[in-house]
């Protein structure tokens, strides 16, 4: 099973603001009550995209200009809270490929990494200015660059980091490691032999 | 070289670095539910995986399951399904599934420390972000995805970076009126809502040392609510104590040499870590959550923070919370009018959390237009309250007592709040929605201060309520 290498991203770019943006607000519960994470991208945000008639609301993602965008920028400690893989789940069939927050929350970092999604940080100055540079111009070139840590925009370009291991891993194609767990069995027989509890 | 429990139970466990830099950790007790599971089921299905090791996984339902109405089909098709999917995964793969019928169904996490099978020592993962409550026998537990679980059904390990560990000391004595719901909203106030990414979280100190189990267990819960994935309290005698004669503990000779492991695991005296906190237990107050994560959290004595008052990086998230909450800025808490009251979850569910409140409900009445639910956090625990009588006083009360599951605290089955209702809520979060309605508001506390805002029908200090202790000078 190769994985794709993914060494960069590009398209345009959303910014939806705020802070602590949790994964209830990414994707409210009552919508987990499902089998297959088929059909999320259809409930991402729902809850502060739409009235409960189900007519929108102001959000960057029911404006026109942002339509078709599949980079997302947003502010600090983002996907805290439930570890609903459903969160990253909704983002990706919504259509995002690469997001960019000031930082995350450690499990919806890790259910990202694993779906192929690279998550960048940078600070709130230069997420601030590529969200500038979105309103002024929504069709705007943006690339979020994994292997060299960078996000280009028109013109401009500023560092942003990427955690190693994960930056590694989507370099290298090694983001979903089921196969690479799975020809280790005899090694973890190993490791289960020696502890008690394992037997039981 | 001295190491930490963390260290010990990490190198334990691993099987190797993998290419990617990541440690493959084999998790020795997988624990499923029926909301992150089945995709994990179909993804192994997909690729033609079977489940390796299928008598370390163990299932329930706790997330959907109604709590008013215990025969199926259910009212809501979707549960129903859900509910069916789990039991079809559990019978086609032999994974033992504790089902409504056992006696034994309940939330998760209060499922596998009832059971034994919570043990120290142990690493342990689920597809739920409060698996950090099992830290509390001084095992090593993890919230995960599904694609995780996946990688747990098929290989029993997953792969993982390696954590820090942050040690935090909480001395001295506790007050009259503050409990373990208290320490970590404290902490989470303190330390933030992101203070602890990066970390494990090793509780300790006096205030740990006199805990029981389930107190150890309502902090490590809400470990996740500070940043922090993993959260634990090192084993000790009341640990023991506390699994002796449990369906999955060892028995005979097994538990002596069991107990003499899980205290090899014990961080040593003079390990290092990478972060030292220290908390003075006095300065810990009855605290309330009156925003919208659970670091927007306040003493029930103090006001209502406002804009101008927070530090400038805060003040658009304290704008956003006020507005969303509807509360008074600059005016205390206390007094404000709750519609829901809700004693039950993964932190507070638990047979002491009942008894604790039954003790000061006992003779009072739920005010009127409250609308008071009481969910065991277990059958077990149901069972138990019942033997002792405790769901009657709830009832007399008031309160209605329910079956077992998660509930009101993410209201994925029909306990939800309506429209702006504010909920005083024992549960761990207090995130816009979480309770059921978009517009919902939740104000996190302890089960005695929920029952203390059941009877005012406001949100009050408990101490005053009940005439506990001495009140807090602040």
């Amino acid at each position: 099973m190769a994985l794709e290498k993914i060494t960069e991203v590009s398209g345009n770019g959303v910014f939806v603001p705020g802070d602590e943006i949790d994964t209830d607000r990414i994707i409210p519960a009552r919508f987990m009550k499902c089998v297959t994470f088929d059909g999320l991208g259809e409930y991402l945000f729902y809850d502060v995209r739409k009235h409960e008639d189900g007519s929108d609301k102001e959000h960057p993602l029911n404006d026109e200009r942002f339509k078709g965008a599949n980079l997302l920028f947003s502010g600090e400690n983002f996907g805290c809270g439930s570890s609903r893989e459903h969160a990253p789940q909704a983002l990706y069939r919504y259509g995002f490929r690469g997001l960019v927050a000031e930082s995350y929350a450690e499990i919806f970092f890790g259910n990202s990494t694993t779906l192929g999604i690279p998550c960048f940080c940078a600070s709130k100055e230069d997420i601030q200015s590529i969200a500038a540079a979105i309103e002024a111009d929504p069709s705007i070139e943006i690339t979020l660059d994994v292997a060299n840590e960078r996000i280009r925009f028109g013109d401009q370009s500023v560092e942003a980091t990427v955690r190693e291991t994960a930056r590694k891993a989507l370099c290298e194609g090694k983001w979903d490691m089921i196969g690479e767990l799975n020809e280790a069995s005899s090694e973890i027989a190993a490791v289960a032999g020696r502890l008690s509890y394992m037997s039981k | 070289m001295s190491q930490s429990l963390f260290e010990k139970v990490w190198a334990a466990h691993t099987v190797k670095t993998l290419s990617n830099g990541q440690t493959q950790l084999l998790i020795g007790t997988h624990l499923i539910h029926e909301v992150t599971s089945p995709q994990a089921f179909g993804m192994l299905r997909d690729l033609n995986l079977k489940v390796a090791y299928p008598h370390r996984t163990f299932a329930t339902v706790d997330h959907i399951v109604p709590t008013d109405q215990r025969q199926e089909p259910f009212a809501d098709p979707l549960a129903d399904a859900m509910i069916r999917e789990l039991r079809k995964n559990c019978e086609e793969t032999g994974v033992t599934f504790f089902d409504l019928p056992s006696g034994k169904q309940g939330i998760v996490h209060v499922v596998g420390p009832e059971q034994g099978i919570t043990q120290p020592g142990t690493t342990i993962a689920c597809g739920d972000s409060h698996t950090s409550t099992h830290g509390a026998f001084g095992a090593i537990a993890f919230g995960i995805g599904t694609t995780q679980i996946r990688d747990l059904l098929a290989t029993q390990t997953m792969a993982l970076a390696k954590l820090k560990v942050r040690r935090i000391n909480v001395n001295g004595s506790l007050r009259p009126g503050v409990y373990a719901k208290d320490v970590i909203l404290h902490i989470i106030r303190t330390l933030g809502v992101k203070g602890g990414t990066g970390f494990a979280y090793e509780y300790g100190g006096e205030v740990f040392d006199n805990f029981s189990m389930e107190e150890r267990m309502t902090v490590c819960n809400m470990s996740i609510e500070g940043g922090a994935r993993v959260g634990y309290v090192n084993p000790d005698e009341k640990t023991f104590a506390y699994l002796k004669g449990r369906a999955y503990s060892p028995v005979g000779d097994e538990w002596d040499q069991a107990v003499e492991n899980w205290k090899s695991f014990a961080s040593d005296p003079d390990c290092s870590y990478d972060d030292v906190v220290e908390f003075d237990a006095a300065d810990i107050a009855p605290t309330v959550t009156w925003g919208i994560n659970p670091e927007q959290a306040i003493s029930v004595v103090e006001d209502v923070p406002t804009v101008e008052g927070a530090a400038d990086g805060d003040k658009a998230l304290v704008a956003e919370a006020l507005e969303y909450m509807k509360l008074p800025a600059g005016e205390p808490i206390k007094g404000t009018k709750v519609d829901v009251c809700f004693i039950g979850s993964c932190t507070n569910g638990r047979l002491s959390d009942f008894e604790e409140a039954a003790k000061y409900i006992e003779g009072h009445k739920v005010a009127e237009g409250v609308k008071a639910i009481a969910v065991p956090g277990s059958q077990v625990v149901d069972a138990i309250c019942r033997e002792k009588g405790l769901h009657t006083v709830f009832e007399n009360a008031g309160f209605e007592w329910r079956g077992a599951g998660c509930s009101m605290c993410l209201a994925m089955n029909p306990d939800k709040l309506v429209g702006d209702q504010l909920s005083a809520s024992s549960s761990n979060r207090n995130f816009k929605g979480r309770q059921g309605s978009p517009t919902g508001r939740t104000v996190l506390m302890s089960p005695v201060m929920v029952a203390a805002a059941a009877i005012t029908g406001e949100i009050s200090d408990a101490r005053e309520v009940f005439g506990v202790g001495e009140l807090a000078s602040a």
